[in-house]
């Protein structure tokens, strides 16, 4: 659905991703894991059209998406959910999930949204008229994957949905990411957490200083050795 | 009661109706200010000569006989479409490189002079006389401390007001407006075409400031090209006053700048007009620095 070849980002004089290959298949929940600084965002934003790439191809099942701009990226239906939530303070729940569809004009589709995302969660229901910027962090993490579901994706990108949360919150997120894949939506999840998600990926990524070191089956690079010491905190 | 004490209160409300009048057309060129910085964070110098542009446009189509409402609509395409360049050909390339702020303040202060010399060229640069051309319908005021040009100058720019308002908060572009105000990196997931979004904006702006330009050109019956200077500065003021990038902000600070000064030239001294609107910018800034409803941006991370 998703393939990357060889694809290079810099910031500037930082050359932040040196040729990552990644292949994601339909209805499938990947993950990518690894350090701080290694350049999960970066690989993200760079998918998405935000970091404009310096080398390589993005395609999109078989159409290359390299280089498009985001808004043109957003409607071939590939959504994220960013790295810090990223929601509209001042705006209230309604109008970030109604934002979530702009690129929809069918009324019928956004409202069918609104009811999908409110019975994902109930809790951003109750609170429809109140600014986002009130939410709890919790609430609001929920609110920006709610938006990134308004149109329908057929790719999810995840960055670090559990960051900040309390446990149980943490729990709750990541039943509800296999909840919506179960829904039929692709997932691409980066966390700090490997543990958990590796517990409910189908396969992984190990990404360190921009270069792709490992990946396969999720179940067996929890078992891999070097991936239980580096990221997963046992040895 | 003796006749001086009658004559105190009508001037007192005299003062008043042409404050509010000159105050709506002011809040009306705020907004352009206020749009602008809400989503660029940037304050348009050029807007003045904008607004300038916009009254000159409708004195040149008069000038060949053009029916007052074409010479008006011509007047708004013409001068969203100048504002619309501006930011295309001045501004954009400069956020493309990626330039510090100032360098865009800057390009907006030059843009502002590059209008103003070419309206000298092409127009003259002498005071020249704005027929009172909308075709008024008489209204009885007599007995009343307004006249029929302030009723309709505060009456229209009130009108616009609203609409831009109603535009901002009520419809799907004001929504991704707002959006790409409070986080443009979000916007862009969102699918919003923030290119087109700014676009748009500065459309509104400049549109918005040449009916100011006219509206304005008509209450004083007269055009030149360094007219939207002060009044540039002004408006500016009055954004900052009301809290810049809120809407009901550059309507409070509107009124408060064209009340202000009509009050202290009624009964300061008229020398003193000019000088009134700032010297109350000076005082709220010091009182509140995001001014009146100005909002504390919120990041919560």
């Amino acid at each position: 659905m998703l393939s990357v070849k060889g694809l290079h980002t810099h910031y500037g004089k930082i050359h932040a991703l040196k040729g990552v290959d990644l292949e994601i298949r339909e209805s499938e929940i990947v993950t990518l894991i690894g350090s701080n600084g290694a350049g999960k965002s970066t690989l993200l934003n760079t998918i998405i059209g935000i970091i404009p790439s310096s080398g390589g191809k993005v395609f999109f099942n078989e159409e290359e998406i390299t280089n498009m701009p985001p808004h043109a990226i957003v409607k071939k239906r590939i959504c994220m959910s960013p790295e810090g939530r990223e929601v509209f303070p001042q705006l209230t729940v309604q109008e970030n999930l109604r934002l979530g569809a702009y690129a929809i004009k069918d009324k019928k589709f956004i409202k069918g949204s609104f009811e999908n995302v409110y019975s994902l969660f109930p809790r951003l229901k109750e609170r429809t008229k109140q600014t986002a910027g009130t939410l709890s962090g919790g609430e609001q993490q929920m609110l920006a994957i709610g938006r990134a579901l308004m149109s329908d994706p057929k790719l999810l990108l995840l960055d670090e949905p559990s960051l900040g949360l309390a446990p149980n919150l943490v729990l709750m997120i990541f039943k509800l990411i296999a909840d919506i894949n179960k829904q039929g939506v692709t997932i691409l999840l980066i966390e700090q957490n490997a543990n958990m998600a590796l517990s409910i990926a189908d396969r992984a990524y190990v990404l360190e200083t921009g270069t792709i070191v490992l990946s396969g089956d999720a179940k067996e690079l929890s078992k891999n050795d070097a991936v239980r010491k580096a990221y997963l905190g046992n040895t | 009661m003796y006749p001086g004490m009658q004559q105190k209160k009508l001037m007192f409300w005299r003062y008043m109706f042409n404050g509010l009048a000159v105050g709506m057309a002011y809040a009306l060129v705020a907004v352009g200010y206020s749009l602008v910085f809400g989503i660029l964070r940037l304050i348009n110098f050029s807007h003045g000569a904008t607004y300038t542009f916009g009254a000159h446009v409708v004195l040149f189509f008069i000038g060949y006989q053009t029916n007052i409402w074409l010479a008006l609509s011509a007047s708004v395409l013409f001068t969203g479409i100048l504002a619309v360049g501006t930011n295309k050909f001045a501004l954009e390339p400069l956020r493309k490189k990626k330039s510090p702020p100032i360098a865009s303040l800057i390009t907006t202060i030059g843009v502002s002079y590059i209008i103003q010399n070419l309206l000298m060229v092409f127009m003259g640069s002498e005071r020249k006389s704005f027929p009172n051309m909308l075709d008024i319908p008489k209204l009885d005021l007599s007995g009343l401390p307004i006249t029929e040009p302030q009723f309709f100058l505060f009456t229209i720019s009130f009108a616009l007001f609203i609409i831009l308002t109603l535009i901002v908060h009520k419809t799907s572009i004001g929504l991704a407006m707002r959006a790409v105000e409070q986080n443009t990196k979000a916007a862009h997931l969102m699918g919003i075409n923030v290119n087109q979004v700014i676009t748009f904006t500065f459309f509104l702006g400049g549109a918005s400031a040449a009916i100011a330009g006219v509206l304005m050109a008509g209450y004083y019956q007269l055009v030149y090209p360094t007219m939207g200077f002060l009044i540039g500065m002004k408006a500016f003021t009055a954004a900052i006053l009301g809290g810049i990038g809120v809407m009901h902000g550059a309507f409070a600070g509107g009124l408060i700048v064209g009340l202000a000064e009509s009050f202290a030239s009624g009964y300061i001294g008229g020398t003193y007009r000019d000088a009134f609107a700032f010297i109350i910018l000076i005082i709220i800034l010091i009182i509140k620095p995001t001014g009146l409803f100005g909002k504390k941006t919120i990041t919560k991370v």
